[in-house]
């Protein structure tokens, strides 16, 4: 059996062989991602994003717990960051979700961002193809969330949530340093703090500013204390909210058309990179090139053309023409 | 303390002595290292003098014992008048067989006990939970209802003992159970002496016996506080502990300011709970641990007592001398103890035991040799009693109060310990004290990189641990240790079967309703606790209950 | 950073609460380049086994101060099996007396590190058995 066809079957094991296959050797796993791929779209992709100290892992646990309330089944893909010195990581977001580990309807996946700078790894997304295929009706993404920009969850999630919190001085300036324009709910958490209201305040002044304000969705700020649960219903009632404007707006077939421009462009980019690298690396010369460009015996665009016209021709010569 | 010009004349003489007969020295043989330090990186000079204290003042800094700012002491007399509480900690199993060790411990000379529970009863559940599989009676005595508490102290008259119980989470429902098993035995409360650790903060931070969320965990101490101002006046309500945040890993300066961090934040939601400092204060006791530096821990303990004395006093304002008086118990360090040549912990203990003496300690804990590996036996708890024996009855510190006391070394660390911790407390303060600092995940962050460092430096063989990086022998693994009977476990859910069909279950639902009404509402919960426990409801089953009402806490991890 | 980092679970089983050596260690095979997967306090058997077939670790690792790790450990390793995951090396740390070891390691549990085990041995350890 594939590891393809245990991930249809829901088996947990295969699932998590075929994620360390695409986190560890993403080329071996293209015969099951292109069996997979029928089978995906039909998983609700949230990506739960924010600063650190927002509560997100909390968040992502009371909200998969909503959500197996009403049955449906849940995939987590929970992202820090790696050493950049070790290259090693402690994945400790489970901590806060240690009752639904047992959970069958329930599968959590921590994953290190293995150097990659834009809140998720290299291997997210075609993880979440894994779970979406595997029949999960909810996905929840949470970034590595660093506080700087992670724009990767724009561009892999269908609702994009972003976590505040009270109390940490730093929240405004975050929002203006571009979280406005990604955020499809806010949600301040831990909003049992004294300082919530005027953290609400603040957030909605900044959206009434917001020059896109007027278009067909606006964000909505939601409150939880994520530890009691308090507040949970309302965020996934949004949460949802926004899945259902995304699907009558026919945003999301926009959105996933996007999505898969994207896809496809990085396919074939890191296709002919990776063919052309291994050409001149089969070849040689570019040591050569780059010690003459150091000599000034050449400039960049005519080493460029020197290096890119006999790997065309030779790539012609394979396809025959 | 010093005359001028004796400085100026001491600072000349200490200059050519170095550029003179200490260069020749250095010249010829160098020194053992580059730099010294203490066990918690503090800097250790090559020689104190007067020049080092200069700035000491006799009176503000060090007083007289048994007065502000109690630096020596906070009886006048120390141990000439009454030695400290030899109180070995112990329970294992079922409370039948920790009662015959208490007796026996009794029988040997010591003079206060203390109760250690096993995990199931520490977290609040019965031992018939699914949680409770493999633990029942393995770190310390299962207690699931008074039942058990009668068995624990038969034969052991409650006014003639004092009892530490080393129980947080649930600490006020044990403490009910002490208190109805005292109404059994016709003692009046005002007549029980002894502790309950019930400090959660730390169980958050370092030990991990937590079952509430901080907030109504924080109400839980407040209660207790209030009920023992009124009923129990000789019983300690809080026993703010160090130790654990030190076995976590933490250095000695460490210790000291996040256990006054805690303190300070009891005492502020105690006075934000209503009461008068100095109904509770007198009553707040400590627990620190004591390692193997022994200058550094003197200087410790000695600083710790100046400071919380300066906090009571200029804080909060409290007025009695009690309140401003750091009574503490301490316990030897099992993180200093070595699985390899256990033998050799016997003299870690000494050493670690003389420096919780000469620091003034009210009572204390000696470890047991086979500590890194088991629970001891009754011959090692034994030799471990015996030790504090023998200083007290043999060393000869005793005779004196706070015996080291202007060594200019011992004045100089005290002074740098109080420096440093009061710059920790300021950080805590900055961050909105210890609750906070324990939420954002600061104090676990200090104390795993002090461990992390720590482990670091012993591989390294920077730091020598005698038996286990140096000086090491090929040995065989010790037999004979202590085990405890997984029978135990059969016999306590066989007890609570009996139990629940013996009891008035009429009673235990209306009282256990008292109690759930009582945790949703602002009335005080102990004395519905001790309704409770009055009618047999079990530990679990009363947990259960706070459970409901309060949350459960959810960890969160730190690195 | 390798190609393909070692995967470890670090649990604590059972209700002990002692977390420093489980701490140190999960620090220690981070700077070792592995990634580390912690999931705290409080663990049953059941939820570890979960866990590490969900993250598709190479080893689990296993801390136990109370004296239960006669209960706790073989469960981990029974329940692995059931999950089709026997292949994950279980290591067990801890206060844990030598006759017990065996019986351990009878029971399916790889090795066994007392106090005094640095946490190189470990590092060294794991590396070796995995082997990637």
């Amino acid at each position: 059996m594939s590891l393809a066809e245990g991930v249809r079957r829901g088996n947990v094991r295969a699932t998590a062989k075929l994620i360390t296959l695409i986190e560890n050797h993403p080329e071996s796993a293209v015969e099951d991602l292109r069996a997979l791929h029928p089978h995906t779209g039909n998983a609700h992709i949230v990506g739960i994003t924010g600063s650190p100290g927002v509560g997100k892992s909390t968040l992502t646990d009371a909200l998969a717990k909503r959500w197996r309330k009403d049955g449906a089944r849940v995939g987590i893909i929970a992202v820090d960051p790696n050493s950049p010195f070790s290259g090693g990581a402690l994945l400790g977001d489970r901590v806060r979700m240690q009752e639904l580990a047992t959970d069958p309807g329930v599968f959590i996946r921590s994953m290190g961002a293995r150097g990659r700078l834009g809140g998720l790894a290299r291997a997210t997304h075609n993880a979440i193809r894994v779970l979406d295929a595997g029949g999960k009706d909810v996905i929840l993404v949470e970034t590595v969330g660093v506080g700087q920009s992670e724009l990767d969850i724009v561009q892999t999630a269908d609702t994009v949530v972003v976590g505040l919190v009270p109390g940490m001085g730093d929240d405004i300036q975050s929002i203006k340093a571009g979280i406005l324009e990604v955020a499809d709910v806010f949600v301040i958490n831990k909003a049992d703090r004294p300082d919530a209201r005027r953290l609400m305040m603040e957030l909605q002044t900044m959206l009434d500013l917001d020059p896109e304000k007027g278009s067909a969705w606006q964000p909505p700020i939601e409150r939880t204390v994520a530890t009691t649960g308090e507040g949970v219903d309302m965020l996934m009632a949004a949460i949802r909210h926004h899945w259902e404007h995304l699907t009558r707006s026919g945003e999301l077939e926009q959105r996933r058309r996007d999505r898969y421009e994207a896809e496809l462009q990085a396919v074939v980019e890191d296709y002919w990179r990776t063919r052309f690298f291994e050409y001149w690396q089969r070849e040689g010369h570019w040591e050569q090139m780059v010690e003459q460009l150091l000599r000034k015996e050449t400039d960049p665009f005519s080493a460029a053309r020197r290096l890119l016209t006999p790997f065309l021709d030779s790539e012609s010569r394979r396809v025959g023409l | 303390m010093f005359d001028r010009d004796a400085l100026r004349n001491l600072e000349q003489q200490k200059d050519e002595w170095e550029r003179g007969p200490v260069a020749k020295t250095l010249e010829q043989f160098g020194e053992r290292s580059e730099e010294f330090r203490t066990t918690s990186e503090l800097p250790v000079e090559r020689l104190y003098t007067p020049l080092e204290v200069a700035e000491a003042d006799y009176q503000r800094d060090l007083g007289l014992p048994g007065e502000y700012p109690f630096t020596r002491g906070i009886q006048p007399t120390m141990y000439r008048g009454r030695l400290w509480t030899m109180r070995q900690y112990a329970g294992f199993g079922n409370a039948e067989e920790s009662n015959r060790r208490y007796k026996y411990l009794l029988e040997q000379g010591q003079t206060g006990l203390s109760v250690a529970f096993d995990l199931p009863t520490q977290i609040g559940y019965d031992s018939d939970h699914s949680l409770s599989q493999g633990e029942v009676g393995k770190v310390g005595v299962a207690i699931d209802s008074l039942a058990d508490m009668e068995l624990l102290f038969d034969g052991i008259p409650l006014d003639q003992v004092s009892t530490s119980m080393t129980i947080n989470a649930p600490a006020a429902i044990l403490l009910a159970m002490y208190a109805a098993l005292a109404r059994k035995q016709g003692v009046a409360l005002d007549r029980l002496r002894g502790t309950i650790q019930n400090d959660i903060l730390k169980e958050y931070v370092a030990r991990g016996t937590y079952i509430f969320p901080p907030r109504p965990s924080m109400r839980l101490v407040s209660d207790t506080f209030a009920f023992c101002a009124e009923q129990l006046p000789n019983w300690n309500s809080i026993s703010i502990s160090g130790y654990h945040m030190r076995e976590a890993g933490c250095n000695a300066v460490q210790e000291v300011a996040f256990t006054l961090a805690n303190a300070i934040a009891y005492v502020q939601a105690a006075l934000d709970a209503g009461l008068d400092v100095d109904t509770f204060a007198p009553r707040l006791s400590f627990f620190f641990d004591a390692h193997n530096d022994v200058l550094e821990e003197v200087s410790k303990f000695r600083a710790a007592r100046k400071l919380w004395a300066r906090i009571m006093k200029e804080r909060f304002g409290a007025k009695k001398a009690r309140s401003q008086m750091l009574r503490f118990h301490t316990q030897t360090a099992g993180s200093a103890l070595t699985a390899q040549q256990p033998d050799n912990n016997v003299v870690r203990v000494t050493l670690q035991a003389l420096a919780a003496v000469l620091g003034g300690t009210q009572s204390l804990h000696t470890n047991s040799r086979e500590e890194a590996l088991a629970l001891p036996t009754e011959d090692s708890v034994r030799l471990a009693l015996r030790t504090q024996q023998v200083i007290a009855h043999e060393s000869g510190v005793v005779n004196t109060v706070d015996p080291l006391a202007g060594s200019y070394y011992v004045e100089a660390l005290t002074r740098e310990i109080e420096d440093r911790v009061n710059a920790y407390i300021e950080k805590i303060d900055e961050l909105g004290g210890a609750a906070r600092a324990i939420e954002q995940g600061y104090i676990q962050r200090e104390i795993q990189e002090s461990a992390y460092t720590h482990q670091k430096d012993v591989e390294s063989g920077e730091r020598v641990v005698v038996g286990l990086n140096k000086y090491r022998i090929a040995e065989e693994p010790p037999t004979n240790l202590l085990r405890v009977d997984p029978v135990v476990e059969r016999q306590e859910r066989e007890k609570l079967v009996q139990l629940r069909a013996r009891r008035d279950n009429a009673r235990v639902t209306e009282t256990l309703e008292g109690v759930r009404r009582a945790a949703a509402g602002r009335e005080n919960l102990v004395p519905r606790l001790l309704e409770a426990v009055d009618a047999y409801a079990t530990l679990g089953e009363i947990c259960d209950v706070l459970r409901g009402e309060f949350g459960v806490h959810q960890a969160s991890v730190v690195f | 950073m390798a190609e393909q980092p070692i995967r470890v679970l670090i649990a604590k089983p059972g209700l002990d609460g002692h977390d420093r050596g489980a701490k140190v260690l999960a620090r220690a095979l981070r700077d070792a380049g592995m990634e580390v997967i912690y999931t705290g306090l409080r663990q049953t058997p059941e939820q570890i086994a979960a866990t590490a077939t969900q993250e598709d670790v190479h080893v689990v690792g296993l801390s136990c101060l109370s004296g239960a790790h006669l209960e706790l450990f073989p469960r981990v390793v029974q329940l692995l099996r059931e999950h089709g995951a026997g292949d994950i090396l279980v290591l067990g740390g801890g206060t844990i007396p030598s006759e017990d070891i065996s019986v351990l390691k009878e029971h399916g549990v790889a090795e066994v590190f007392t106090p005094g085990a640095s946490t190189q041995e470990v590092v060294e350890f794991v590396k070796r058995s995995v082997n990637l």
